[in-house]
């Protein structure tokens, strides 16, 4: 041991009570889970649907199934259009709250977040009765005679890139926000005292101090979107099904669990590789939770 | 002027662009909202039929929709109780404490934070089922609690990144115990923390649907209740109810975040 | 003197308003080609606010400021021949010191090896030679400021603002870098525009100082000027220990004055005033004298409070019989019994009259009451 006697009994024990909750909790619900799903990703299904622990490798050979690939292209289209939009909408506009002067700032800050004070689902339905065939939208269209009859705007990618972009907006905007709250204004000015037109700036000042923020941000929208089956259910109508859609068949409908821990393991495998890249660019894993 | 113009211009823009993206937030919002006033009751109630405030009368007879509010709200009680106990323990733990394992218990913590919901809830249904623990009630705080706690954790540990040591130690010099200490000096010192974790916990329990989704068995909350009747059309009553807990929640910020709170009980203690 | 220098910056009637706040009313100052010109005041006193508006970060409400004659109104910060070193240094965190340098040549577009040639030059001038590929963060605070010197002078600005550049140093190193500022500045050329509050670095540095008061310029003038002749009140007791005595001008003649204080009167030389005028007689410590019989034309009497040495002076602490107390400084001698009675004076000259601003007012409203 290399504690002395003293430190064993003066910082193990609280920290083993203190600790120790947590670490039981996560070791049964996240890692004993996780490795369940891993296991059962090898293992095979009877006549009526029951999972039986004989090894096979058939469910990972399923995942090249062409339509599966199809769909894992799909999923990462939409998951790729959903955070650029995320970022091109996102960044001016926590660029513009971050740094308003005005005293509704904070009012501002808290009308992001009310509208996730909704359910999130009846929200996503919100947006398929407005856009739908006989929905306001069409309606005002056809009445101002823009349109001559009824517009599908629903069941399609366009549509489910809608719905990802609206329920994962605020994990972009609140990283960026944080990002461009901290940067020093007097950076800013510097530059601007050095010469710097403002395209200058952005790109050599502050892009640069708030790629954290678009690191964070970027995570934080790109991974649960390949999860979202309920957005690509409603908004998309199977038209554009993501992973999340893949999974979540096996495990109701469809029922065969080992197939659905197989491509759950995709997208863990998925998620692996984006984290190691946002750290390898620097990012602090602790900015993604707050 | 030429300076002036240019700036003003600016700010025009940016508050159009503004607006525009706020119009974006809310528009659902606003669908809701009209809905829960409409008068139809042919599935799948999507014409106008005429204002009514018929649906918040009614709402109180769907027992059905009642009750998985009722649900959704324990559930959401009692896991960010749990979540925010166990989470503050441990991040003040982790941060007092040097201990072999803790960056294990840090990596496992970024799991649920990272991980796609639907990972989570499918590994989560794999647990129950082969441990055959029945899914219900008790299986929801599980899950809702485990992807709450590492967020109470980070929000502490943010608090704690500007806390100084020595207020402990000049606590148990003057004669208070580690627990004495931790309930006067450590606790209130991290309460911004705390709450700001435990309010986000609650947010994230009451509003979750994947997680839920795999692992209710036959307890329906009401997000759950909400998936059931997209199929047929969202009734004008869950319309109703989500703008009850709309304006509810609003309420109870503007209370928490005035100082009506504080006025009350100062006048209360009086 | 001033006559043959040529103004580089003018400053006219500026004002600043936030909302009802007016924190620079009608500014009037003209800046004159490689002077040290510091700015002074305490904090809110609108010095730096004049200064981002010459830097082109703030607009003024109303007047002009121009450049070399040009009305720099419609010039954006970036247009502006001015370059400024900021309060907090603002390095640019994610650029190393060479490219945080070579920020503004860039910005200029300037040649490669160009830029590179002057980077190293610079850096050499301010002695950070070497440092190049560092980071701020890996820099010390005195460092980080011969850094922002370096960066805001590469552009070779016709006048450099320093905001109060040396706040953040220990006193040691602020005293080393403010000769060091003195000897970039020489060496240069370049005007500075420096703002602070410390009154002992802007004696120390400049050439000359313009003292602020909550938005009103007191007084411009040279160090000396400033210190031996102050123009109000105000700038009497801001720069330096002084002893006021508030009074009027009982009676005027021959050059000589009668003054009453409140605590007794005494005659000194003046020319400027006439009986009743209200004023102020400022007398800095070290010029107090003290007696302990009565002095011929001086009827300003007390007792000694404290005598304390400090090194090789003695501070004495006279309570006059108002209860006001008066500072004396001279050097270490006979001490004086506590609670004994001294009579103060002082030689002629060394007491400073200073108008007070609302007399025509005062005299009015006795002249009314005369009437």
């Amino acid at each position: 041991m290399a504690f002395s006697k003293h430190n064993f009994r003066s910082n193990t024990l609280p920290a083993m009570t203190m600790a120790g909750p947590v670490t039981l909790w996560l070791a049964f619900f996240v890692a004993v889970p996780l490795i369940y799903v891993f296991i059962m990703s090898f293992c095979s299904i009877d006549e009526a649907y029951n999972v039986v622990f004989k090894f096979t490798t058939a469910n990972y050979q399923r995942l090249f199934d062409p339509n599966y690939v199809q769909i894992y292209g799909t999923s990462l289209i939409v998951a790729f259009l959903t955070t650029a939009v995320c970022i091109i909408i996102g960044y001016p506009f926590s660029f513009l709250i971050a740094r308003t002067t005005s005293k509704y700032k904070a009012l501002l800050y808290m009308l992001i977040i009310i509208p996730f004070w909704t359910n999130s689902l009846i929200r996503i339905y919100g947006w398929r009765t407005f856009l739908g065939t006989n929905g306001w939208l069409n309606t005002i269209l056809t009445t101002l005679h823009i349109t001559s009859g009824p517009v599908q705007f629903l069941f399609n990618r366009g549509a489910t890139v809608l719905g990802m972009v609206y329920c994962l907006f605020p994990f972009m905007v609140l990283p960026l926000y944080t990002a461009i709250e901290k940067l020093d204004k007097s950076l800013l000015e510097a530059s601007s005292d050095l010469g710097a037109k403002g395209p200058s700036t952005f790109m050599r000042v502050i892009l640069p101090l708030t790629m954290s923020g678009i690191f964070s941000g970027s995570i934080m929208v790109f991974i649960p979107s390949l999860g979202y089956f309920f957005v690509a259910d409603i908004l998309g109508g199977g038209n554009s099904d993501v992973i999340g859609n893949l999974i979540e068949r096996q495990f109701q409908s469809g029922n065969n669990w080992p197939l659905g821990a197989a491509l759950s393991i995709i997208l863990i495998l998925i998620t692996l590789l984006l984290v190691k890249l946002y750290q390898k660019a620097g990012g602090d894993m602790e900015s993604l939770g707050v | 002027m030429k300076r002036k113009t240019k700036a003003a211009v600016k700010k025009i823009a940016g508050i159009v662009f503004c607006g525009l993206v706020y119009l974006f937030l809310f528009l659902p919002i606003a669908v809701i909202v009209t809905n829960s006033f409409n008068a139809t009751t042919a599935k799948p109630y999507l014409t106008w039929r005429g204002f009514t405030f018929d649906w918040y009368v009614k709402l109180f007879d769907n027992n059905t929709l009642l009750t998985s509010f009722g649900v959704t709200i324990a559930i959401a009680i009692i896991s960010t109780l749990l979540a925010t106990a166990i989470g503050t323990l441990a991040a003040v733990g982790m941060y007092k404490y040097k201990f072999r394992g803790k960056g294990l218990i840090d990596g496992l913590l970024y799991i649920p934070v990272v991980i796609p919901e639907i990972v989570l809830g499918i590994s989560l249904l794999t647990l129950f089922s082969n441990t055959h623990i029945p899914r219900g009630m008790l299986t929801l705080i599980f899950a809702h609690t485990t992807f709450s706690t590492p967020y109470v954790i980070f929000n502490v540990r943010a608090r704690l990144a500007g806390y100084d040591q020595s207020i402990e130690e000049a606590s148990m010099d003057l004669g208070a115990n580690r627990i004495a200490t931790f309930k006067n000096i450590t606790l209130p010192v991290l309460a911004p923390g705390i709450s700001g974790g435990a309010l986000l916990a609650f947010t994230l329990s009451i509003d979750d649907v994947i997680v839920s989704y795999f692992t209710n068995g036959q307890v329906k909350t009401f997000p759950l209740k909400v998936m059931e009747s997209i199929k047929s059309g969202v009734a004008p009553d869950v319309n109703a109810l989500s703008t009850l807990i709309l304006i509810g929640t609003i309420l109870l910020v503007i209370l928490t975040k005035s100082d009506l709170i504080k006025k009350i009980k100062a006048l209360v203690k009086r | 003197m001033a006559d043959e220098k040529k103004v580089i910056v003018e400053i006219k009637n500026v004002n600043k308003l936030y909302g009802d706040n007016h924190v620079v009313k009608d500014f009037n100052l003209d800046v004159y080609e490689g002077e040290f010109l510091t700015l002074l005041g305490s904090s809110g006193c609108g010095k730096t606010t004049t200064l981002r508006m010459i830097a082109g970060f703030e607009e003024p409400t109303s007047g002009s400021i121009s450049v070399e004659g040009e009305d720099i109104h419609n010039k954006e910060p970036y247009e502006r021949d001015v370059n400024t070193v900021f309060q907090s240094y603002a390095l640019f965190p994610h650029m190393t010191i060479y490219d945080n340098v070579a920020y503004g040549l860039k910005m200029k577009k300037v040649k490669k090896p160009e830029i590179k040639e002057r980077v190293t030059e610079m850096l050499d001038l301010v002695q950070l030679g070497g440092f190049e590929r560092r980071y701020p963060s890996q820099l010390s605070g005195g460092q980080k400021q011969r850094v922002a010197i370096a960066r805001a002078l590469i552009n070779k600005p016709k006048v450099l603002l320093l905001d109060e550049p040396l706040g953040a140093l220990d006193l040691k190193l602020r005293k080393q870098m403010q000769l060091e500022l003195k000897r970039l500045q020489k060496k240069l050329n370049i005007t500075f525009i420096y703002v602070t509050h410390d009154q002992e670095e802007a004696l120390t540095m400049s050439d000359r100082i313009c003292i602020m008061n909550e938005g009103v310029l007191q007084q411009v003038g040279t160090p000396f000027d400033i210190y031996e002749t102050p123009a109000t009140k105000f700038v009497a007791t801001f720069i330096g220990e002084t002893n006021i005595f508030d009074g009027h001008v009982l009676l005027a003649e021959n050059g000589r004055l009668h003054i009453a204080v409140e605590p007794g009167d005494f005659v000194v030389n003046g020319t400027d005033f006439i009986s009743g005028d209200m004023l102020s007689v400022s007398v800095r410590p070290e010029r107090m004298l003290y007696s302990e019989t009565p002095v011929e034309g001086f009827n300003l009497s007390g007792t000694v409070k404290d005598q304390i040495y400090v090194g090789s002076v003695l501070k004495t602490v006279v309570v006059l019989s108002n209860g006001n107390e008066v500072k004396i400084e001279r050097l270490a001698g006979q001490e004086l019994p506590k609670g004994g009675r001294v009579y103060l004076y002082w030689n002629d000259g060394d007491a400073k009259l200073i108008h007070t601003f609302d007399n025509v007012f005062a005299s009015a409203v006795e002249n009314i009451v005369m009437e």
